[in-house]
């Protein structure tokens, strides 16, 4: 930590010289320009992390887009495995569903939690259009862009009455408003005698996209998924966001950030905060309206519940960890919390990926010292030494299996306590006690906090191992949850988000 | 006698029983630096909010360059050519120097998001404009905002050049009269030196018709045409700088009538 001392004291003898000397071009105390250099100096990191943070940070945003993508694109060439496809897919939908949700939340400040109402939108209106259930075929080229500004249409007549209310009020009418799209899709069978959206049945036999005449098969035989739809899906997300970025780096974008900043400055300094706030709003939900078009084609059918609650959490959650606000950042956290949900599906990968996050975890927090070792070597003794005990007091409370998987799994097994037989109260005694020796960790300093982390990991572990995995569907989004505030305490503007600072 | 371009015509303004602002009748003319003064809560800075429409007042009109803006929202108020900057700074923080300078333009440029998506040379020739507008607007401040700290988050400038940036940010907006709240409050006597220079040549360099808000008399008395004073919402005297200092009615408000007054 030489170079930080270094840093700290370097500037100051500058300013100590120019104080005396009053040259004009010695850096001094109470210039601004020193005040900044010497606070860039302090948060920017010493050593080679610090040099790679900064040759990273100058890559131009347009390299890192072309890199992203042609990574994308390239998936299916190194796995013709139509799950992984399939999810690579669904991901693309997840990256464009990010994007629309940032220009609202992140850009325009509002808290739309009828956001996912407007993706249902898009998806039953392409459906509407492009199926036999109104007998309508439009073509895609014109279908896509009908869709699109129907959603920005319908996005401007949500907002419209909500225009001067903020926050809570906005978040209560946009969370009705998801609710009404709901119960309407799921009653539309019989909507004034008429059968519009098919009810919870939805709409089947959808049109698959179509350019130019030929249309594009949602499945290349035998049922596998077509990849020529991650295709088109990734050239509408380079276009989302290279429109997004530009419209950022316009005056309305500056016009978006100031308002996030100081509504009544901006407004002040000739801004009209409420219709930029709109327009956020409707550009927003246009995007979903797109995203909606995908999905139902290639899905060629759409049913109400594909559009509720679950997912504007999820979508939520990607905007939030990626950082709101930044394009990068919401993509990253579309791709992260994709594969997370997808690899917490299997109960090998997610073992894996539970203790690699802890012993990283670990590894971060104490860095490569002898509190590490420490810490690493008493888990590991406990763990043998509990089994141990727990295995020669009764031979049926180590012998049950955690499942299959590989070496992971077998080490496991060996290591952790797994009852055969879970007797009906261990599940939330266990469970409740993690969450309560979790907080009291958060209460403790020093060498207490490292002994007792020891016992907590390791029932962290007999938790995961018995109560976790045994139910994958309700485990991703505690996992989820856990990540979430995890990362508002470490690091709360999000993983690429602008550290913001708001009174000084 | 010069034209009026700012008529505030008995103006009052009142939240629920509590009357702020009672029938006050005040102008600026054209080219004129008008100094508002009065102890705190005499309603200097609600008249202020009133005239860029951050309130609509309970009773009066107001009339800029001829029209009324009584009951525009503020953004068409800074359209018309009203600009201002804040007691309580008021910048956009996180965002740069330069960026708040040019987010101010907003109001009399013309590129929608079509336009920018597709970064038509229309637009892009606007953008530079932007820019080079900015950068003039803070070019005005001679060395105390150049160059390097263009580029710098807002929150890393001292206390005394967010003033002179809430002020290049209020004339980024075009506009034909500022009102400024305050301009010298933290500054120290060499800073309030400067600042009372650079009214006088926002005046005569750029043409800027002034309203001022100020506490410093040393400010007052150096950059006013006319000077206002206001207690409890209704105006108490009105002149030139010494008419004012010297009128009884404001000795009374600013120092209240004990011992002396009684005898």
């Amino acid at each position: 930590m030489g170079g930080y001392d270094d840093e700290l004291t370097r500037p100051l003898e500058g300013a100590l010289e120019a104080s005396t000397s009053e040259g004009p071009t010695s850096p001094a105390v109470g210039r601004d320009e020193w005040v900044a250099r010497h606070g860039d100096n302090r948060s920017r990191r010493g050593g080679l992390l610090g040099t790679v943070e900064d040759r990273l940070r100058r890559v131009p945003w347009w390299a890192w887009l072309t890199l992203f993508v042609t990574a994308a694109a390239l998936v299916p060439v190194f796995s013709d495995s139509g799950y992984v496809r399939r999810v690579a897919f669904d991901i693309s939908l997840y990256m464009l569903l990010a994007l629309g949700l940032n220009v609202v939340v992140g850009w325009g400040g509002l808290l739309d939690l009828g956001y996912v109402a407007f993706y249902g939108i898009g998806a039953y209106a392409y459906a509407l259009v492009s199926s036999d259930h109104y007998g309508v075929h439009l073509p895609t080229i014109v279908a896509i862009p009908a869709v699109v500004v129907l959603g920005a249409v319908v996005g401007f007549l949500v907002g419209l009455p909500s225009r001067r209310l903020t926050g809570d009020y906005l978040a209560i009418i946009t969370l009705f408003f998801l609710q009404l799209f709901l119960t309407v899709t799921t009653n539309g069978d019989d909507l004034f005698g008429h059968n519009v959206t098919g009810g919870a049945n939805g709409i089947l036999n959808v049109d698959p996209l179509s350019f130019f005449g030929r249309a594009l098969p949602v499945s290349s035989g035998g049922g596998v998924f077509n990849v020529k739809y991650l295709y088109v899906s990734l050239v509408f997300f380079v276009v989302v966001y290279v429109a997004l970025r530009f419209v950022n780096l316009s005056r309305t974008g500056r016009a978006w950030r100031s308002l996030r900043e100081d509504p009544l400055a901006a407004e002040v300094m000739g801004m009209p905060v409420n219709w930029l706030k709109l327009m956020s709003f409707a550009f927003g939900a246009s995007i979903a309206a797109l995203t909606g078009t995908l999905v139902s084609s290639l899905n060629a059918s759409v049913f109400p519940l594909s559009f509720s609650f679950p997912l504007l959490i999820t979508i939520y959650t990607m905007v939030i960890l990626g950082g709101a606000g930044s394009q990068g950042g919401v993509v990253l956290g579309a791709v992260l919390v994709g594969v997370l949900l997808e690899v917490l599906r299997d109960p090998g990968d997610s073992r894996v990926l539970f203790y690699s996050v802890i012993v990283l975890g670990l590894v971060a927090a104490l860095r490569l010292s002898v509190r590490l070792a420490a810490v690493l070597g008493g888990l590991l003794v406990f763990g043998v030494v509990a089994h141990w005990i727990a295995g020669s007091i009764h031979h049926g409370w180590v012998n049950g299996s955690g499942g299959s998987g590989g070496q992971v799994a077998d080490f496991m097994a060996n290591w952790v306590v797994v009852p055969s037989h879970l007797a009906g109260w261990v599940t939330p005694v266990s469970y409740v006690s993690l969450v309560a020796m979790a907080l009291v960790l958060t209460l403790l300093r020093g060498w207490v906090r490292l002994v007792v982390l020891v016992p907590v990991l390791y029932l962290a572990a007999f938790v995961w191992e018995n109560v976790m995995l045994a139910k994958p569907e309700p485990t991703r989004y505690i996992v989820l949850g856990v990540l979430l505030i995890a990362l508002m305490i470490l690091r709360p503007s999000g993983l690429l988000g602008e550290k913001r600072v708001e009174i000084i | 006698m010069a034209e009026k371009l700012l008529d505030l015509q008995s103006v009052s303004m009142s939240f629920g029983g509590l009357k702020v602002i009672d029938e006050l009748d005040l102008h600026v003319d054209e080219g004129e630096i008008v100094s508002v003064i009065g102890p705190n809560g005499a309603g200097k800075t609600t008249l202020f909010n009133l005239v860029t429409g951050v309130y609509v007042p309970t009773g009066g009109d107001i009339v800029f360059a001829g029209s009324s803006i009584k009951g525009l929202e503020p953004h068409q108020i800074t359209r018309r050519g009203i600009a201002r900057t804040f007691q309580t700074l008021r910048l956009f923080l996180n965002m740069s120097v330069r960026e708040n300078v040019m987010a101010a333009a907003y109001g009399h440029t013309k590129a929608g998001v079509f336009r920018a998506m597709l970064r038509t040379p229309g637009m892009r020739r606007e953008e530079k404009e932007i820019r080079e507008l900015a950068e003039k607007r803070l070019a005005f401040f001679g060395d105390r905002l150049m160059g390097y700290r263009w580029d710098q988050p807002a929150y890393s400038l001292s206390y005394a050049n967010r003033r002179r940036l809430e002020i290049a940010r209020a004339t980024a907006t075009n506009p034909r009269m500022l009102l400024l709240d305050e301009p010298a409050a933290g500054m120290n006597p060499k800073e309030t030196q400067e600042i009372t220079e650079l009214i006088a040549k926002l005046r005569t360099d750029a043409g800027y018709t002034i309203l001022v808000i100020e506490h410093d008399m040393h400010v007052v008395e150096g950059i006013s045409d006319r000077v206002v004073a206001l207690d409890h919402g209704v105006k108490i005297a009105e002149g030139t700088f010494e008419q004012v200092a010297t009128s009884p009615r404001v000795v009374e408000a600013y120092l209240g009538t004990g011992g002396m007054a009684r005898k």
